[in-house]
């Protein structure tokens, strides 16, 4: 008798993967319905890490609130602080200088390759491989090392503030960036000799956790998860914020939908970050840092809308304003909340080990999902 | 045809793990490649940058003298209260009453390393340290008054 794959019978083991459990990379607690080895369902229960950021950001004022949202997707922190400056921007009508755009663009594709060397090192080692993971962190600690000295610190850095950037460039800024790309340009092939060429990582991830672009779409699905199914939705592209209309780079997308699909996109992205920053690091116009903001920013009232393409899909931000200092309310669209939707109907009828594979290529990072 | 497609199959898939050996063994035999840092032995050459943000401080120049007007701008820019400023009034020379800080009371533990308050401060009395190792044994040493004892504001800031 062939049982109906995603309903409980009696004889079904269930089994806990996390919250402690070092493949959810964090505090992702899965319910997993199992028959044998193959997947039934999976339930991801949540809030084991929920700080109830939006509630806290209706106390604190449009320059504080900022900071908040660097501890929601910790690696790509700068990204989402750009959301949120650019909707207060939206809300007071700031124009931001062209040094200040192009400063914000260029720290947002580093942010970008720094995220997904660590997803490629972490994605690695959930399958088995322990040397990626080192050879990954390398890549990260480099870009780390500029952060740190222009923005001050390694992974929330709290750049971003309305009306441009807090602080100006390193004088070293420049030359570091193209130190790193050129040390980063001979290290590419690396990632391809020590994982995607190897048999093993192809086998568990061909065909694995497949997704159709109906699906991406109705399961609102954004980012490298959703362009490895062929689906159109890099923000950067549809709706050019700050100069990306401005900037030659193509938006990966891969077709197969599966496991390896997803990879590939996130190795392809790197090199269209790469891309970017080579664009613009020699061409950052001279001028001011920051555009002349009023002491106490207000905003009228309203509602206000923005969103950015961070390293995992769209981050939306929504405030709604009653013309005081403080927002009314704030909502934020994180991009892995709706990609770990997807991820019961990827699993099912797969085995359990396919499952962590899974995981890993969605690029999931708790805190983002749980705020 | 079957087993000849079997055995370079076979050979693919050994290539693939030998490429990968490869790399691994360069790295096995280029010790000089390896950028592990060996913390905390290397503490004495350890060099953090000059923006790094590590601890909120109040520079003293050798008169023992601050910046501090005890305006507050940085306790009302700092989201999470880590920042008290006590002031008092100080009677000058000419019998006037003068504003002037008692104490800065900077709370460790509340504070994100955010910079609003260095940002906001309007005489650049506040700065970040590069200090970063911040743990000790009781809680209550987290809490911290960043002018000295008996110092007093700097001429000419106002």
């Amino acid at each position: 008798m062939v049982e109906e794959i995603g309903t409980t019978t009696e004889g079904d083991l269930i089994i806990n993967v996390g919250p402690q459990h070092p493949a959810t990379h964090g505090v992702l607690h899965l319910v997993i319905t199992l028959n044998g080895e193959t997947v039934k369902k999976v339930e991801p229960h949540l809030g084991y890490i929920h700080r109830s950021i939006e509630k806290m950001c209706e106390s604190l004022t449009y320059r504080q609130f900022i900071y908040v949202t660097s501890r929601m997707d910790y690696l790509s922190s700068h990204i989402n602080n750009h959301g949120c400056a650019l909707c207060v921007e939206k809300g007071l009508q700031i124009e931001v200088p062209a040094r200040a755009q192009v400063i914000r663009v260029i720290m947002d594709e580093l942010t970008r390759i720094a995220s997904h060397e660590l997803w490629w090192g972490a994605m690695a080692m959930d399958i088995g491989a322990f040397t990626p993971f080192f050879h990954a962190f390398r890549e990260r600690e480099s870009i780390n090392d500029i952060m740190e000295e222009t923005c001050g610190a390694r992974l929330t850095m709290n750049y971003m503030v309305p009306g441009g950037v807090m602080i100006d460039i390193h004088p070293n800024f420049q030359k570091k960036v193209k130190d790193f790309i050129a040390f980063y340009r001979t290290k590419m092939n690396e990632s391809d000799e020590l994982l995607t060429g190897n048999i093993i990582f192809q086998n568990r991830m061909k065909g694995v956790g497949l997704l159709s672009k109906e699906d991406a779409i109705s399961f609102g699905c954004t980012g490298p998860t959703a362009r490895g199914s062929g689906l159109n939705c890099d923000i950067r592209k549809l709706y050019p914020y700050e100069i990306y209309n401005s900037v030659t780079f193509e938006e990966v997308l891969e077709t197969s939908g599966d496991s390896l699909a997803r990879y590939m996109v996130r190795l392809r992205e790197i090199k269209q970050s790469i891309n970017i920053i080579e664009q613009l690091i020699d061409n950052i116009p001279e001028g001011d840092f920051q555009a002349k903001t009023k002491a106490v920013l207000k905003l009228p009232k309203g509602e206000f809308y923005s969103r950015v393409e961070t390293a995992r899909g769209e981050f939306g931000v929504y405030i709604v304003s009653e013309g005081g200092t403080t927002p009314y309310r704030i909502k934020f669209r994180s991009p892995g909340f709706a990609n770990l939707s997807a991820l019961d109907h990827m699993a099912r009828g797969s085995k359990l080990g396919d499952l962590v594979a899974m995981m890993g290529t969605l690029d999931l990072v708790i805190p983002d999902i749980d705020r | 045809m079957f087993i000849v497609k079997y055995i370079k199959e076979v050979w693919s898939a050994i290539k693939s793990l030998l490429i990968g050996m490869r790399r691994t063994g360069y790295y096995f035999t280029h010790h000089k490649e390896i950028i592990t840092q060996q913390y905390p032995d290397n503490r004495d050459t350890l060099n953090l940058p000059e923006r790094f943000k590590g601890e909120v401080v109040m520079p003293h120049d050798e008169k023992n003298e601050h910046r501090c007007t005890g305006c507050t701008a940085c306790e009302l820019a700092c989201p999470n209260g880590t920042i008290k400023v006590i002031t008092k009034f100080d009677i000058s020379p000419e019998g006037k009453k003068k504003k002037a800080i008692d104490k800065l009371v900077y709370h460790l533990e509340l504070c994100t390393m955010c910079n609003l308050c260095v940002i906001a401060c309007p005489s650049d009395a506040i700065v970040m340290a590069q200090t970063f190792e911040h743990s000790v044994f009781d809680r209550s040493k987290l809490t911290k008054i960043l002018n000295n004892p008996g110092s007093k504001i700097m001429d000419g800031v106002e």
